[in-house]
């Protein structure tokens, strides 16, 4: 329950169409920053099957955005967290589970190089598939959007995972399943409206 | 694992949209095809939200929140009115978020940014780069030094002006506490005129925006302070009562 005595979120405005000065400077020839946050996702100790995750951010009249700011956060090869947060052990080390882009200046395509995460429970401790959350940050979008990522060669775990049960309308699950693209790559795109929208979540 | 009405302890408070800008908001012209048409799907916090990601204090250099120095020449200095962006990063239960990761962007004093897609006729400062960032402390401060940026019209309606405004990316603990805002500067009458302020839903939602000058923090003969705190998605009880059984 909320008590009357809480604060209040903070409200969202859109990134405008600069959030690479803030978030990936050097693509604006700003050498101000030595280490830019969720440009690398694994080194060579990281555990796990590496993975590669394309995709492109359409709006609803087909274009592609070419000024978003894309972010992942996923568990480690053995389903744990890691950051903040994990309750059930101590995730990869060599593993920080986020990712950033900013997509091709002129095509807007992101890429993660990244592994397959492993289950994490859902809330009754049933196993979710394997999943990568994406959140999407960009001009004309007033507050960022939550998505998330399943494997097209999960069949199985896709079929029992308790969040893709929630959607009623089947046909749109097919949004939040990537396609194989070639071994280890798959294509993962976003349309932020009308024909094949992506399911956003309200989370 | 125990069970609670409402969701998992440690889950974060489901987030008040009747807050935040409506994703289809047509005075700002860009949101109409952005904006998804379906309703969201209602998801309460999985592991996979209420987990995110650290950041390292190792990774910043020392210059990082120092916007009047990260991108100027040796002795030379930005063009425009020195200030000290500073406040508290809290969640809805008042409490302090530590090592909240704080990314801020910006145009120039003149309203410009450095960017290629950027054509305002206001010159880039050579000594300005527009980008700072710094991990809140153990009481939730951040604190960043900058030159107060300029207002600059922007192609929506026929004659749009952005108010003076700082971009805020912030990360809490959680992937479901993420947040992109802006912060603008007490005093302004510009505030009013502009359709990205337009698409909050009220005034006091934009007044939560709206930084005070904070005298009692000037630096005098430096720079003049503006306070802007941030408040993130609260948890419902501490993770700590959330052990999940047979893990």
């Amino acid at each position: 329950m909320r008590l009357p005595d809480q604060l209040k979120e903070t409200p969202s405005q859109t990134a405008g169409p600069y959030v690479h000065i803030g978030c990936f400077p050097r693509m604006c020839g700003i050498e101000v920053f030595d280490h830019e946050f969720g440009a690398e996702m694994v080194t060579e100790a990281t555990k796990g099957e590496r993975i590669e995750i394309r995709g492109t951010v359409f709006d609803g009249t087909g274009a592609p955005l070419r000024d978003a700011l894309i972010e992942i956060w996923q568990a480690d090869a053995a389903g744990l967290h890691p950051g903040r947060g994990e309750t059930r052990g101590e995730a990869d080390p060599a593993f920080a589970g986020f990712g950033r882009s900013a997509g091709d200046p002129e095509t807007g395509e992101f890429v993660f190089r990244t592994i397959r995460p492993g289950r994490v429970p859902f809330k009754d401790g049933r196993p979710m598939a394997p999943h990568i959350s994406f959140w999407i940050a960009a001009r004309g979008i007033n507050l960022g959007l939550h998505t998330r990522m399943y494997f097209p060669d999960e069949a199985e775990a896709n079929a029992e995972d308790p969040v893709l049960a929630r959607i009623e309308l089947k046909s749109r699950l097919a949004t939040l399943i990537a396609r194989p693209e070639a071994p280890g790559v798959y294509r993962f795109d976003i349309r932020l409206q009308g024909e094949g929208e992506t399911v956003f979540f309200d989370i | 694992m125990r069970n609670s009405p409402g969701g998992l302890p440690g889950a974060f408070f489901t987030r008040d949209r009747s807050q935040h800008p409506p994703a289809f908001a047509p005075g700002y012209k860009t949101s109409v095809t952005r904006s998804p048409d379906k309703p969201l799907i209602g998801l309460d916090n999985t592991l996979s939200e209420m987990t995110g990601p650290a950041f390292g204090h190792d990774r910043l250099g020392p210059l990082d929140d120092d916007l009047i120095l990260n991108f100027a020449r040796p002795g030379e200095l930005p063009v425009g009115p020195r200030i000290i962006v500073h406040g508290r990063v809290l969640d809805e239960n008042a409490r302090p978020v530590p090592e909240a990761l704080v990314e801020v962007w910006q145009a120039n004093a003149g309203g410009r940014y450095r960017h290629k897609k950027e054509s305002y006729l206001a010159p880039l400062d050579p000594n300005f780069g527009g980008c700072g960032r710094c991990l809140t402390d153990e009481a939730g401060w951040y604190r960043f030094r900058t030159i107060q940026p300029g207002a600059y019209p922007w192609p929506n309606g026929p004659n749009d002006w952005r108010p003076a405004h700082i971009h805020f990316s912030v990360f809490g603990h959680g992937f479901a506490q993420r947040l992109i805002t802006q912060m603008y500067f007490e005093g302004d009458p510009m505030i009013w005129k502009c359709p990205i302020v337009q698409t909050l839903p009220d005034r006091e939602a934009v007044e939560r925006l709206i930084a005070p000058l904070d005298w009692a923090n000037t630096i005098p003969m430096d720079a003049r302070a503006y306070r802007f705190d941030i408040v993130l998605r609260g948890r419902r009880s501490t993770l700590f009562e959330n052990r999940l059984e047979g893990n």
